[in-house]
């Protein structure tokens, strides 16, 4: 963990640059962390700490095992996002941004992934699922919980 | 010296087309994230490996190239030199592709696209109707390149602009013929590119930045995503030609973190620009140096904006600052900066090129060149499309796009995202440039241009964009946080049939103020959405209100689901569809909704098959009608 920052000037620009390495590394920006990056960057820990809850990019909680990203651009507006979204809120019981209990999901609703041709668009892992339908969120997400023993 | 540099580049190109000569043919396959979406890479994996298998590398070059702009149809492949179209081609596909078009010569007729209208199937990509409007200056040369070698964008004639500006241009005439072309820019203001660079290169100080500004964050809008991953160096040499003619010797590129493929190519063809003496000191052996570093985003809308984006790469908030001073006296660390949109930079290389007299006769009087729209939403042809100046919105929609999708009727263009407004039918004989657009109370954007049909609903379109820029606010003038968090929620209570008569003066009372009194761009505009649908939809708010009924049938707390018991054939669908066990019924009998417990997800809507068509939706007194019916039928259960 020292290493990571360690390896920063020492300097405000490279805040972001550090955080991103953080996140990329464990996933989340354990909140201990703060008071190292402030010494190293010689900077407040309060500035740190408005920085990073400004942007979407970082988040203080550890994600899910499996991130649920749902686009709610425009195109898939149109197309029916809002209730692929409504269905995936209903089967986690969780809001945009949260985890579920058993940390297996996360779900995270960002503004227009650039492939609109194929709207209304959920990305599970990385796997882009197109022209979804709301009766295709049970199994998404079933396929999921097998993948982990779960039922 | 500068002789040997510059040769460096010719030789690259004779080197280039000799082995092309010798590689006749050479299968292309669209690598833009639409396409990827598809599994593009799993299919030039394929045709990598059964080219190799049937041992014709020597004859055939497969190449991965940048995003060919009709994402509906991916993944795209397309067979050159003869530009052969095959479309949603599949891995099972490939062997005979090469089997029956590659050796045998012959056109493989079920991949190829059948042109709506005509039903006529079209073999070659310049016959395809959604390409023949296009004037692809800028966009074109993405479908022959791969963006991951610079080879490939030299051998095309690339970095010819950075030698003649280098060698033979001092740097006011480069301003004076990029003033001359009347480029404007392309990130949504259209302010003159030229004018903007004068006013920085005339700044007295010893350290300049340019930006490019690749956050490109309206929802709906991917031209500068397509630019960057599939032809990073047209950027990266407008940029070198620009900081040329400024004096900067620094540069960045600001990219949005959710595009890590425009990340990683615009690496890669730094890495190789370095190598090649492109970047860095003494470019190709001149007195000139210059730099271009990357700055990943983190998520933030408001980043976009210029001032925000400086702060960004600061390593603070993304926090807007009054202007002035502008950027070009003071930007990136008190120093003049210049920032411009990925599609402007993309430009210069061309003007320099094929010179400002060529480039003003493209386009209309105010607004020169062409610009790239994303044509997305109920439109059949989903894609990026580049247009001269000027053309017709019928033109894009109709002839390009291929009219609306399911045959439904045009209700609307939103253009400009969530700073921009809805157009509507009778205005789509509007040509398009940056006035016109402003005219009509939206504007030209990044240009996303989201089409709309009978189904979408505007006052929800409205709420929609207005919940997104509340959101996206950066909380740092009050009109803007406040203001739009009223906006938004006057426009939930009208969709949740909770408004009142009064709500559409305050909506536009209050749209005033926060247009008036925001800081910077984001609050500026972020009103525009509900000013143009009250403009052009007044009604629909109005149904809304007096009503209560939702006229396009997406409002959730308006409508009902139902089944109508003459048409419903009692197959079963609907009730296996139905999440929360809403439906009772049996196999051939007529089947119900249970008003109460129904969560309006519209599975049923969804699955109950076109030829029956047994659930429907209604809304005002109908709907009222059935939920009285509901509650009456329970009460006797």
């Amino acid at each position: 963990m020292e290493k990571v920052i360690g390896e920063f000037d020492k300097d405000q620009r490279e805040l972001i640059h550090l955080l991103h390495e953080i996140q990329k590394q464990f996933g989340y920006i354990p909140a201990h962390m703060i008071s190292q990056i402030a010494r190293q960057l010689k900077i407040s820990e309060s500035e740190i700490f408005g920085v990073l809850t400004f942007y979407k990019a970082f988040t203080l909680k550890p994600r899910g095992k499996h991130l649920i990203t749902i686009c709610v651009g425009t195109a898939c507006h149109v197309r029916g996002a809002p209730k692929i979204l409504d269905e995936f809120k209903r089967e986690l019981s969780i809001e945009p941004g949260e985890t579920s209990e058993d940390n297996l999901f996360t779900l995270e609703a960002v503004n227009c992934v650039g492939a609109c041709a194929l709207g209304p668009i959920v990305i599970i892992d990385g796997d882009y699922h197109g022209q979804m339908k709301t009766r295709e969120v049970d199994k998404l997400i079933k396929i999921c919980r097998q993948k982990n023993g779960k039922r | 010296m500068d002789e040997f540099d510059t040769s460096k580049l010719d030789k690259i190109r004779a080197e280039v087309s000799e082995s092309r000569l010798k590689q006749k043919t050479c299968i292309t396959i669209c690598g833009g994230t639409g396409c990827h979406a598809y599994g593009c890479l799993k299919v030039a994996e394929v045709f990598k490996e059964e080219i190799k298998r049937q041992n014709l590398q020597n004859k055939v070059d497969v190449r991965t190239t940048g995003c060919h702009g009709f994402c509906e149809r991916g993944p795209i492949v397309v067979i050159q030199p003869e530009g052969i179209f095959y479309q949603r081609i599949q891995l099972n596909d490939i062997k005979e592709v090469i089997s029956e078009t590659i050796i045998n010569k012959k056109i493989l007729d079920r991949l190829l696209y059948i042109d709506p209208r005509t039903e006529e199937k079209i073999v070659y990509e310049k016959d395809v109707p959604f390409y023949k409007k296009q004037e692809r200056i800028v966009f074109g040369n993405n479908g022959f390149i791969d963006p991951t070698n610079i080879k490939d964008y030299i051998a095309l004639d690339g970095f010819k602009a950075l030698v003649k500006v280098l060698f033979d241009m001092t740097s006011e005439e480069v301003i004076d013929e990029i003033k001359a072309s009347g480029l404007r820019g392309r990130g949504g203001a259209g302010f003159l590119t030229g004018k903007k660079w004068e006013i920085c290169r005339e700044e007295n100080s010893e350290k300049k930045y340019i930006i490019c500004n690749a956050d490109e964050g309206d929802p709906g809008a991917y031209m500068d995503r397509s630019l960057l991953e599939g032809n990073p160096c047209c950027v990266i040499e407008g940029m070198i030609i620009g900081a040329y003619a400024i004096g900067a010797s620094q540069g960045f590129i600001y990219v949005r973190m959710e595009y890590p493929l425009a990340v990683k190519n615009v690496t890669l063809a730094i890495e190789q620009a370095k190598k090649l003496g492109l970047l860095g000191k003494s470019i190709l052996g001149s007195e000139f140096q210059f730099d271009i570093h990357i700055f990943k985003g983190a998520g933030a809308f408001v980043s976009g904006e210029e001032t925000s984006l400086m702060a960004s790469i600061e390593g603070r908030r993304a926090f807007p600052k009054q202007r002035p001073p502008f950027p070009a006296q003071e930007g990136l660390w008190g120093k003049p900066t210049n920032i411009n949109n990925v599609e402007t930079w993309a430009n210069v290389p061309l003007i320099i090129n094929k010179g400002a007299e060529w480039y003003s006769q493209i386009g209309t009087k105010k607004s020169k060149g062409t610009k790239i729209f994303s044509l997305v939403g109920k439109i059949n042809n989903t894609g990026l499309v580049e247009v001269p100046m000027g053309i017709k919105l019928k033109e894009i929609i109709y002839d390009i796009g291929g009219g609306i999708k399911d045959n439904k009727k045009f209700k609307a263009v939103q253009t400009g995202g969530p700073s921009g407004g809805c157009i509507p039918a009778d205005k789509l004989d509007l040509p398009i440039d940056f006035d016109t657009l402003t005219k009509a109370g939206s504007m030209m954007g990044s240009g996303g241009m989201i089409v709309m049909d009978e189904d979408t609903c505007m006052v929800d379109i409205a709420r929609y964009f207005l919940e997104f820029s509340q959101e996206e606010s950066c909380g740092k003038c009050v009109p803007c946080r406040v203001g739009t968090k009223q906006l938004v929620e006057i426009l939930t209570h009208i969709t949740r049939g909770e408004g009142v008569e009064g709500d559409i003066k305050k909506l536009k009372d209050l749209a005033k103020s926060v247009k008036e009194g925001s800081l910077c761009g984001l609050g500026q505009t972020a009103p525009n959405p509900v000013l143009t649908t009250i403009r052009y939809f007044r009604d629909e708010y109005e149904a809304h209100i007096k009503e209560k009924s939702c006229p396009a049938l997406v409002c959730k707390d308006l409508i009902v689901y139902s089944i109508e018991p003459e048409k419903c054939v009692g197959c079963l669908l609907c009730l296996k569809s139905c999440p929360v066990g809403a439906i009772t019924g049996e196999r051939k009998k007529i089947h119900i909704i249970n008003q109460e417990l129904c969560i309006k997800c519209g599975a049923c809507f969804e699955v109950c098959p076109p030829k029956v068509a047994a659930v429907l939706k209604y809304t005002g007194k109908k709907r009222d009608r059935i939920l009285k019916k509901d509650l009456k039928q329970r009460a006797k259960e």
